[in-house]
């Protein structure tokens, strides 16, 4: 029955944001009700939950089941921590409508809290795509100048991938012997290796468009660059996940075979979309282009790891989930704020922050480092397995995914070297008090960073019965 | 038989009903009323509770599918006339009652469609249907495009109805009878024997429905007549008059099919990839509304096709889930269409900003069209693609079907776009609160069906 709050939470503060109109009182509704559901997810962290569940379409036996195990509730904790901070981090800045805009966002987290808990395959479906439904107005209302273009791509890539993946579901349903959508029949359906070779690529193809990967990946840089920030952060934190979650609660179980079959070709392109985004991104002058590369190649990391199906991997993966959520939060934070007190993201036209805002560029450069996966900071635990992994895979590929740390060196140390330091530019200059909120925010966020760096230990044990249900017959 | 003989006679009573009375709101209301009466007769007849019953020689036969079906194009047709009533009036010449009068022989000959044994019967309904549409098309006199619409569509049906007529005679030839029997198997290869006659005659069969439903290669008429009838007619045309249609397409082939071998699969295949591409890429580039959404329910009718694939009870939940929810649908979009002073997308832009709720309820309904869940129109192309892959089609065919709902997605939301994100002043006519209320109830109705769909079967079956 608790789960059901990270769906209801969210969705009836929504609901009372579209009759507000009160500016004050529209962000503290969104903040509260963010924060609410974060103490929901300490709570289920910290204590034991059981399943919501009841029955929904009888007549198809599809059952409204949520569950939350340590996968579940990692993503849960960054999606209860990511919408509070974007709130608070966001709060000053001019939006028309905001209780409209606001309303969208809480949807769009109940979709995410319902993708994440969905033990049910169709109800996974449904929460897949009313996520991205509110992401889709919330782009084209409020977002760049080419917005509409681009978000509507965005939307139809994902559509499009999402109805392949309903077709996998309908093809294993319709063997399984108790005609279920369950996790646990799906895995037993009676279908012949070919079969289950073709739901394998069906699936594949929706998670692999979501997170994205390599040649599927044309919708996020454009994305990222024309949603306004607030979205975007929702979109590279937490949304991308989706596709990650995805391949570990469905595809690594249900098709075991398969998952192994096409293990190489899957590393390989992750590793070439990793060398590519990050050759990409040492090219780019836009900030937010520059954090959608490098986001591009840290989720092809993961699936890499991933798809070397090594417990150490899939170890390293979970915890990345969540350390890559925080790390980019925090980075779009700081480029927010920057783009909202000077009015460019260019990075020529920016420099020496430092000596406007010190505490700014001090917390850029924490999180510069927690994105280049330096020791002590929270994302070097996770890369460190996942290397580990894709070493015992194949050391050739292993090495040619290792460029990528240098290569995120160069185009990180570039930006804080452009951004941060050298003499104070023109836009730079118009800087003007610091966003006491957002600095806030990124203060909190940046003692995750370290905290969970230098131990990690919580994090291997909220994941730990997901490791063993993978991995222990 | 109730629904048959009620429908008859009230077209009767409302052909005479000007001698009643001369306003045109009282016609209005008589009409609703004896739509009423026609549903509850029809549900008396679905119940067992009062049945007029008279030997038909086996020509016509009640099941429950088709009683069922009934149910539905009537509460759809009830739902209609209740938004429409207004516009209807408006089209025309003091002439509302006898629009009502062709209403209810229309409805005379979906309930000979959803009936039929035999295939005179078959003719007689699908003629009965088709008149009244000719004079529906060209009811607006004083329009050219109007007239140009109705000839043309009176032309080409006629020779449909020629293509049907020859295709029946064929069928007679081989088996020497009008009924829909069982194809003759033979005992020793256990295969259906194949007869020259029979499958020329099913095969002009075929075409003769595609060109009813609107599929291609026959569905040139269907974006001129569309477009050239009165938006409210138009409405009911590619509603409740198509869905008639496919149920008496379903009904023939259902047993027939078997006949043809495995050619039916392959002319079936052609027809269903032939109508999801030039419905679904033409309609891309419309710029009228009214005309995307003629192409559109070409592009949907590919989609209904499926059902034809297998002759299970997936099949029949399918296409009926389908029939509500494209119609629902597609009247709530031409319910609004009418409001509007052009047809043109532009017409649309900043809609969202001056009518928040119209422009909420149009997205609710481009949405259910687009398969997008929570809506009706998702789980009608869930239990189509279940039912496909139910039947044993390729999975190549689904993947078709996929890759087209997602260019649908491209054009319903042009519509979308327009409204919410393209800054204009819309050109719309007046709309009070009651109109919206209407709209109200088809919008629930679709997101009732989108979380439920089953609320639709337990009356199928109990």
């Amino acid at each position: 029955m608790f789960l059901l709050l990270f769906l209801l939470i969210p969705i009836f503060a929504a609901i009372a944001l579209l009759f507000i109109k009160k500016e004050q009182s529209v962000n503290l509704i969104a903040i509260g009700s963010g924060l609410l559901t974060l103490l929901g997810a300490l709570h289920i962290i910290l204590n034991k939950t059981g399943n919501y569940d009841a029955s929904w379409l009888p007549i198809l036996n599809s059952r409204f089941l949520l569950q939350a195990d340590g996968l579940a509730k990692i993503l849960i904790l960054l999606t209860a921590i990511s919408f509070p901070a974007i709130f608070i981090a966001t709060s000053n800045n001019k939006t028309n409508q905001k209780n409209v805009f606001l309303s969208l966002m809480l949807l769009t987290q109940a979709g995410l809290m319902g993708v994440f808990l969905a033990g049910d395959a169709l109800l996974f479906y449904f929460f897949w795509e009313l996520a991205l439904i509110p992401v889709y107005f919330l782009c084209s209302i409020w977002g760049g100048e080419k917005r509409i273009a681009v978000t509507f791509k965005f939307f139809i890539y994902t559509f499009l991938g999402s109805l392949f993946m309903l077709i996998g579901i309908i093809l294993l349903y319709s063997n399984t012997a108790d005609h279920s959508f369950l996790i646990e029949s799906l895995k037993h359906a009676n279908v012949s290796p070919a079969q289950s070779a073709t739901a394998f690529a069906l699936f594949f193809i929706a998670f692999a468009i979501k997170m994205p990967i390599f040649p599927l990946h044309t919708w996020q840089p454009d994305a990222y660059e024309q949603s306004p920030t607030a979205v975007t952060m929702v979109l590279s934190a937490v949304m991308v996940k989706m596709g990650l979650y995805g391949i570990i609660r469905w595809l690594m179980p249900l098709f075991p075979t398969a998952f192994l079959a096409h293990a190489n070709m899957v590393v390989i392109l992750s590793v070439i979309g990793i060398l590519y985004a990050s050759f990409i991104a040492i090219r780019q002058d836009d900030m937010k282009r520059l954090i959608a590369y490098s986001s591009i190649a840290h989720i092809g990391l993961m699936n890499a790891a991933l798809f070397t199906h090594n417990q150490v991997g899939v170890q390293g993966a979970l915890i990345q989930l969540f350390s890559h959520g925080v790390n980019v939060l925090g980075l779009w934070i700081i480029a927010d704020i920057i783009e909202q007190q000077t009015g460019t993201r260019s990075m020529k036209a920016l420099g020496g922050i430092a000596k406007k805002q010190p505490t700014l560029a001090i917390l850029l450069v924490g999180f510069a480092f927690a994105n280049i996966a330096l020791p002590l900071t929270n994302a070097f635990v996770g890369e460190f397995l996942m290397f580990n992994s894709l070493f015992q895979f194949n050391p050739w590929i292993a090495a040619a995914a290792g460029v990528s740390v240098v290569l995120a060196a160069i185009y990180t140390l570039n930006m804080v070297q452009k951004v941060a330091y050298g003499e104070v530019s023109e836009a730079t200059n118009l800087m003007t008090a610091p966003n006491k909120n957002a600095q806030a925010v990124l203060i909190v966020l940046l003692v995750i960073v370290f905290v969970t760096g230098v131990y990690p230990q919580p994090l291997f044990d909220v994941t730990a019965d997901t490791l063993k249900q993978l991995f222990v017959k | 038989m109730n629904a048959i003989i009620v429908s008859t006679l009230l077209g009767v009573v409302m052909m005479f009903c000007s001698w009643i009375t001369t306003s045109a709101k009282a016609q209005r209301n008589i009409g609703l009323v004896g739509m009423l009466i026609l549903i509850v007769a029809n549900l008396a007849q679905l119940k067992g509770w009062w049945v007029i019953d008279f030997d038909t020689k086996g020509m016509l036969a009640f099941n429950q599918i088709g009683l069922f079906a009934n149910m539905t194009l009537f509460i759809l047709t009830f739902l209609y006339l209740w938004i429409n009533g207004e516009e209807i009036e408006k089209v025309g010449n003091n002439h509302t009652a006898d629009y009502y009068a062709i209403f209810f022989f229309i409805l005379c000959g979906v309930s000979v469609l959803t009936s039929f044994d035999n295939l005179l019967m078959l003719f007689i309904g699908i003629e009965i249907l088709s008149i009244p549409l000719y004079i529906l098309t060209g009811s607006d006199k004083k329009n050219l495009l109007s007239n140009e619409a109705s000839l043309k569509y009176f032309l080409m049906g006629s020779f449909s109805t020629g293509i049907l007529l020859l295709g029946i005679t064929f069928i007679y030839g081989a088996t020497g009878s009008f009924h829909l029997t069982m194809p003759v198997i033979n005992p020793t290869t256990h295969m259906v024997t194949e007869h020259f006659l029979m499958s020329a005659g099913l095969i002009l069969l075929f075409a003769s429905m595609n060109f009813k439903v609107s599929a291609a290669p026959f569905h040139f008429w269907t974006p001129d007549v569309y477009d050239g009838a009165p938006t409210v007619f138009t409405s009911f045309m590619a509603t409740i008059v198509k869905a008639a249609g496919f149920i008496a397409f379903i009904k023939v082939f259902e047993t027939q099919r078997m006949a043809l071998g495995f050619t039916w699969y392959i002319i079936l295949s052609f027809v269903i990839v032939a109508t999801l591409l030039i419905g679904n890429i033409t309609a891309v580039f419309q710029r009228s509304v009214k005309r995307m959404l003629a192409y559109s329910s070409i592009a949907q009718a590919g989609f209904m096709l499926f059902a034809l694939y297998g002759n299970s009870i997936f099949n029949t939940e399918a296409i009926l889930l389908y029939i509500v929810a494209y119609s629902l649908a597609t009247i709530g979009l031409f319910a609004v269409l009418v409001k509007m002073k052009d047809y043109s997308f532009e017409s649309f832009n900043g809609l969202a900003k001056q009518h928040p709720v119209l422009a909420f309820l149009t997205t609710l309904f481009l949405f259910s069209l687009a398969g997008i869940p929570l809506t009706a129109g998702f789980f009608a192309k869930y239990y189509m693609l279940n039912a496909l892959l139910t039947a044993g089609a390729g999975l190549w065919l689904l993947i078709v079907a996929i890759l087209f709902a997602a260019v649908s997605v491209f054009y319903y939301f042009k519509l979308v776009q327009a409204m919410y994100f393209t800054p204009g002043t819309p050109a719309i006519n007046e709309i009070d609160k009651k109109y919206e209320f209407k709209l109200w109830v088809l919008a629930v109705i679709i997101l009732l069906l989108g979380v439920f769909p089953s609320l639709l079967f337990n009356y199928l079956y109990f």
